[in-house]
């Protein structure tokens, strides 16, 4: 962000605060300007994208920064010319609330509902404000400092999800009042949440007229853990394999991300070497993600050949991953100020192997699928997305990109020197499902030139900041010398601390934008850590892509959306 | 140097794909490769038989944990609580008492994880100060019928062994 664009902002919001911080422009606002203000910076700052919606409980906070419990954030983003905002106001009363922002963005829907869900924070006018991750039947918000950690509570009903279907084909001039007149009925559905083509637990309820969907509702949470909850209990790199268990198939992006937005505010300098690791790592975890996408949505189509030669692959690449990590899929490794281990003996030549085995497996997929006409009739025009519709979505990442839209952090704020390597950011020419099937395949091709770049590279040296207050002191010192000893002891029971304040930042994982939202009170564990993860803002837009397509579209869509139940639920 | 966005076009419509034959014969010819590379020699295939083939496990695996003992057999550990503060499971319970070996001053009486709710992090490793704990057994299968065997306590812990030759862990460690 440059500094023109905070005066702008002061100068078309006289009456808001606007201050800055690391990257990002925050408005401070008054309840009833929230609208307004959030309606003028998408018209006139090309604030388009509404990345997230969170709300903050001040009850435990040492000297909070306003007067009322709560604070809700809308975190939005001018994606062509790098600009993120924060726009936050103070809840008087949370049962009154706010406005609603989803008559603006259609991502607010199910930010909102979260906000609510999770701090009971009403927003008049929302058109499905419901539970989302916790049950029906789950009594308090969870997120609210003086929910206990340890409360449980036992849940039995199931939720019909009724009520929602058929308010939602209501509203849907889909005719099928007419139905009646011709002997026949709507058909009321349940796919999920245990059906194999849901790829975890996520459950849908259809309306259908013969086998096209004319309404369908998501129920989601059923792999919900309280990430955000546990996050509050632990120091900050406690909570690191808490994050490998978001998006599972790319465990170390998560590392990555989360530790880089701790070290973007607490102005923490990496190694260049560390640097280097993460993006070679970042990629590689990339293409293995993708593998499982392309492997499984072509399973759904009923092509099996496809998923052993991708998969064949993926199990190799698993070998490199527990020789560096220790572990085959939760790789927890990286560490606020570097990286757990650094790569281990030998790993270029792995790495080349792998790489040279993943291209030949993801080249005879590509192959088999590409111009396959089945496969094209399948899954051409079918669930087409317009750039404006996935942007109003909050779609992010490759689903983004297959509609159209080159948004790419990698290359829109480009860090850990994504500006020095050569490589090409696909984009879609339908925005159907074909094109968010093809373009993973192109992104493992550009994956794996950015990876050779960055092992032409990367330079020696070590991968952890040598600071006994961010980073724990090397195994020598901690066994023979006092001072280590006395530092390492501080760094595990305090944590590092991380000053105080609040911040957003975002990282370009396999399925979009990846952001964490942190309240710091200075302490070595985070007052409040939000995920903002892609798969939750992607599966709210499922039901607008599918309506309309038949059940076995919204199947193969669903596959190619590459929905991952950790990071959807957290 | 930088990124460059590249539109995918949409594929179909040429009058080979149209005849889709073709790209069928195109795409038998892909598997009937793998299928004869495949037939008489699977050898290339990574995805193993397992359990009948067995993966390698390296040297830096989060593995069972063990409790490490001086050269004389006296448990390293001198209760020190770190591992217990560090893991984020929260499942290790130990229980401190006076040293009766005259070796330190305290050292565990009970030492428990419950490896049912282990995430198995490595965190209690990284956190001890005295190498007294580690997860280099190479033991990766751990089943059980019921919670209460999931509890592993000192005695078992003492009584594993490193899967591993010294160097070759060390080296394992290096970079850390
Ligand atoms: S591996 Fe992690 S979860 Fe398991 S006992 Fe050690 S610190 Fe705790
Ligand atoms: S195992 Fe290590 S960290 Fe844990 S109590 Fe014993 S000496 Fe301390």
């Amino acid at each position: 962000m440059n500094d023109t664009a905070l005066t702008q902002l002061q100068e078309a919001f006289p009456s808001a605060t606007c201050t800055q911080v690391i990257d990002t422009a925050v408005l401070d606002v008054q309840t009833d300007d929230l609208t307004t203000t959030l309606t003028a910076l998408k018209e006139n700052f090309g604030c388009d994208l509404l990345l997230d919606v969170t709300g903050i409980d001040y009850l435990t906070y040492p000297k909070p920064p306003q007067k009322e419990r709560f604070r809700v954030v809308y975190t939005l983003r001018n994606w062509r010319d790098n600009l993120v905002v924060q726009v936050r106001t103070g809840v008087s009363n949370p049962k009154i609330g706010l406005p609603t922002a989803s008559s603006i963005w259609e991502s607010a829907n199910w930010g909102e509902r979260e906000c609510w869900d999770q701090y009971g924070i009403n927003f008049s006018g929302h058109p499905d404000l419901r539970r989302i991750l916790n049950h029906v039947q789950f009594e308090g918000h969870p997120l609210r400092k003086d929910y206990p950690v340890d409360k449980r509570q036992v849940l039995m009903e199931s939720d019909s999800l009724e009520a929602p279907l058929k308010a939602r084909l209501a509203s849907k001039d889909t005719g099928h009042e007419a139905m009646t007149e011709l002997g026949t009925d709507v058909m009321f559905l349940n796919i999920g949440p245990a059906h194999p083509a849901t790829h975890g637990a996520i459950r849908f309820a259809v309306a259908l007229d013969g086998e096209t969907i004319l309404a369908n509702v998501v129920e989601i949470g059923y792999l919900h853990r309280g990430f955000e909850k546990l996050a509050e209990k632990h120091t900050y790199n406690q909570v690191i394999p808490l994050t490998d268990r978001l998006n599972y198939c790319s465990s170390m992006m998560n590392n990555i991300a989360y530790v880089k937005a701790i070290e973007k505010f607490a102005n923490i300098e990496i190694t260049e070497r560390a640097q280097f690791m993460r993006v070679v790592l970042g990629e590689f975890y990339r293409i293995l993600d993708h593998l499982v996408c392309l492997a499984a949505a072509g399973v759904d189509v009923g092509g099996l050949t496809n998923y052993w030669y991708l998969y064949d692959e993926k199990e190799a690449a698993y070998d490199f991953i527990s020789k560096l990590c220790g572990g085959r899929l939760m790789s927890t490794a990286t560490r606020i100020g570097g990286m757990y281990h650094d790569f281990h003996e030998g790993w270029e030549k792995e790495m080349e192997f792998h790489l040279a085995a993943i291209e030949k497996g993801a080249g005879d997929s590509q192959g088999l699928m590409e111009k396959n006409r089945i496969l094209q009739d399948r899954m051409q025009n079918v669930c087409r997305f317009s750039p404006e519709q996935a942007i109003s979505f909050g779609l992010t990442g490759p689903n983004l990109r297959s509609c159209g839209v080159p948004f790419d952090l990698r290359k829109d704020a480009p860090y850990y020197n994504y500006d020095a390597f050569d490589f090409d950011i696909p984009i879609g020419s339908n925005g159907d499902v074909y094109d968010r099937f093809m373009i993973r395949y192109e992104e493992i091709k550009q994956s794996i030139r950015i990876i050779r770049q960055a092992m032409k590279m990367i330079p020696g040296g070590p991968v952890n900041v040598n600071d006994p207050q961010v980073h724990l002191p090397k195994k020598a010192q901690v066994y023979t010398k006092i001072e280590g000893l006395a530092n390492h002891f501080k760094m595990v029971f305090e944590g590092v601390h991380v000053p105080k304040g609040e911040w957003y930042d975002g990282y370009e994982a396999a399925n979009g934008e990846l952001g964490f939202h942190f309240v710091s009170d200075g302490s070595g564990t985070p007052y409040k850590c939000k995920v903002r993860p892609p798969c939750f803002y992607t599966l709210g837009s499922f039901p607008a892509m599918v309506e309309g397509s038949m059940i076995a579209d919204a199947i193969v869509n669903l596959s190619c959306l590459n929905i991952i139940g950790g990071e959807l639920d957290r | 140097m930088a990124a460059k966005v590249k539109q995918l076009p949409s594929r179909g419509g040429t009058p080979a794909e149209k005849v889709y034959l073709i790209e069928i014969f195109k795409g038998m010819a892909i598997t009937l490769k793998h299928f004869l590379r495949n037939l008489w020699d699977n050898s290339n295939l990574y995805v193993r038989h397992y359990p009948e083939v067995q993966p390698d496990i390296p040297a830096r695996w989060r593995g069972r944990h063990r409790l490490l003992t001086h050269p004389d057999g006296t448990p390293k550990c001198v209760a020190c609580f770190m591992c217990q503060t560090n893991c984020p499971a929260d499942c290790i319970m130990i229980k401190a008492g006076t040293r009766i070996d005259g070796v330190t001053e305290k050292m565990p009486v009970s030492f428990t994880i419950d490896l049912a709710e282990c995430i198995y992090c490595g965190y209690c490793v990284e956190a001890c100060p005295e190498d007294a704990i580690r997860m280099d057994t190479g033991i990766y299968a751990f089943t059980s019928s019921n919670r209460e065997e999931m509890k592993i306590g000192m005695t078992e812990m003492l009584s594993l062994k490193g899967g591993f030759p010294e160097e070759e862990y060390q080296k394992g460690l290096e970079g850390e």
